[in-house]
């Protein structure tokens, strides 16, 4: 079954999404869109280092989107509003990664592939990584996941509730590093945050509870990646971007129905 | 032993000082109330008691197991994150359905449990947070400004509502506000900061202590030291009395 190179894209876009979606919901409560667009900039420079040093790609992107997301835990609160930090880490991030890829001239390398993924070449080895990956980011989540919220309502109750939410975030920004890693190379470094970002936000109007949220935005999420690499097949699109725009209708709909049920 | 001490605590933002020589104890079951005027340290008081701030100096004990049932001055709810009253006070996990049904009554809002938090009105979203803090069945409540964003006849009831649950639970309950008038009669002790203490006792030995009415006047700067309603000044009494009334203290407070 692994042989059929749709069935494995198709089981690589489900495990992001897995992973994505409850990982997606921090994201939109916490407001921290931008952190997985910078967390996922930086894995560029980390695809870059990889290919020069000759290691797996998966390894140097997780490095580097770990490094950078240590960086923003940490310069977070010193004087620059949060926007302004992320926009000048993601961004230098992404140039100093195209930079350093114009370096390698040795060997030629496809840079499309890594910004906006490379779904229909997934193998078995990278579809062990994406699940192995997914598994971490879906248990680690689950066992933070009273703490995470606590924290993610309000710091104060956490810290009265003997939770250190500082610590709770930087345990939701390992999660994202690892996600960042194993999505590259799905859907690429710049659409990411999409899949992070879509389901959950396209889940909010059909939840009532934050694991109503989560579970509904891992439906969608699903449903994207199966149906974007059918569009993907049958109009020869980019299976990446196609996923992302099927998640996209989803939210329009999901939107309206809402619009819908408050006008009655 | 005390439930909370607080010895020769001081707090620093940077270079600037919030807060120094900081000593306080609250006992088991009495009800302590921190007054003080604004930026007088009285939240970041409140804050290093729950440990979301370091001090620079000093320490906090907390007595061995003690629970803490902290009510925040204010808490958002981004739109964004669906979550009903019940899952809320679910939060700190393993709580069961009946144990949050007796913590709503016992906060005065047993109906709310199937509604989302973020349609609550102010009133009813305190008291979801005063039923979040009684879940855990705490040894001692913290409220910072939990009245903040409610008028009168709410807040005096708010504040009813804490004596109800002092009487029946026995918790301790240490607060911050800004309603002199209405909180300190309801005290067994008022702590006056203002940087650091400037004093303390039961409420009728702080409201006529000279730091005391330096800091808030004796009266005459209007409703904040109602505590007393002294009829040896001018002002609008109607307004007063009505706040004095709306807490069924006008026997004492005359």
């Amino acid at each position: 079954m692994l042989d059929d190179f749709m069935v494995r894209a198709a089981l690589a876009g489900i495990g992001v999404a897995l992973a994505a979606a409850p990982l997606g919901c921090f994201v939109v409560w916490r407001r921290m869109a931008y952190f997985g667009d910078a967390t996922a900039h930086a894995a560029i420079l980390g695809v870059a280092l990889s290919l020069a040093l000759s290691m797996s790609i998966f390894a140097g992107a997780l490095v580097v989107a770990l490094l950078m997301a240590l960086i923003v835990n940490s310069l977070s609160g010193r004087g620059y509003a949060m926007d302004t930090l992320l926009g000048v880490l993601a961004h230098s991030a992404l140039a100093f990664g195209l930079v350093a890829v114009s370096f390698l001239s040795g060997i030629r390398i496809d840079l499309m592939a890594y910004l906006f993924g490379d779904i229909l070449a997934v193998s078995r080895l990278d579809l062990a990584m994406i699940w192995g990956g997914a598994a971490v980011v879906v248990a680690l989540i689950a066992w933070r996941w009273s703490a995470l919220l606590t924290a993610t309502l309000n710091e104060d109750l956490a810290y009265a509730s003997g939770i250190d939410p500082r610590r709770e975030q930087l345990g939701l920004t390992l999660a994202l590093a690892i996600t960042v890693a194993v999505a590259i190379k799905v859907v690429g470094v710049l659409l990411i945050a999409a899949m992070l970002i879509i389901p959950a936000a396209a889940a909010r109007p059909l939840a009532r509870t934050p694991e109503g949220m989560a579970a509904v935005a891992a439906m969608i999420g699903s449903i994207s990646a199966g149906i974007g690499l059918r569009a993907a097949y049958v109009f020869d699109t980019p299976a990446g971007p196609s996923i992302v725009c099927v998640a996209a209708l989803i939210f329009a709909m999901t939107s309206v129905m809402r619009g819908v049920r408050h006008v009655r | 032993m005390s439930l909370i001490r607080v010895e020769d605590l001081g707090i620093r933002y940077g270079a600037r000082s919030v807060l120094s020589h900081v000593s306080l104890s609250v006992e088991r079951g009495e009800i302590v109330t921190i007054v003080g005027p604004n930026g007088s340290g009285k939240t970041s008081l409140l804050r290093a008691i729950i440990g979301a701030v370091k001090p620079a100096t000093g320490r906090v004990l907390h007595a061995p197991g003690v629970r803490l049932g902290y009510v925040p001055q204010r808490l958002h709810v981004d739109p964004t994150l669906p979550i009903t009253v019940a899952r809320f006070l679910r939060l700190p996990g393993n709580i069961s359905p009946a144990a949050i049904a007796a913590a709503l009554t016992q906060a005065g809002v047993p109906d709310l449990g199937a509604a989302q938090m973020s349609q609550l009105s102010g009133g009813q979203f305190q008291r979801v947070l005063l039923a979040r803090a009684l879940v855990g069945k705490p040894d001692i409540l913290l409220l910072d400004e939990a009245t903040q964003g409610l008028d009168q006849p709410g807040s005096a009831a708010f504040y009813r509502q804490i004596e109800a649950v002092r009487r029946d639970t026995g918790c301790a309950v240490l607060m911050i506000s800004h309603e002199l008038h209405v909180v300190m009669s309801a005290s067994d002790r008022v702590i006056c900061l203002n940087g650091h203490v400037c004093c303390e006792g039961t409420p009728d030995i702080v409201a006529s202590a000279p730091e005391y009415r330096a800091l808030f006047g004796t009266g005459t700067g209007g409703a904040l030291a109602l505590y007393r309603h002294d009829h040896d000044h001018d002002h609008d009494h109607a307004h007063g009395q009505e706040q004095v009334h709306a807490v069924g203290q006008s026997e004492a407070a005359e």
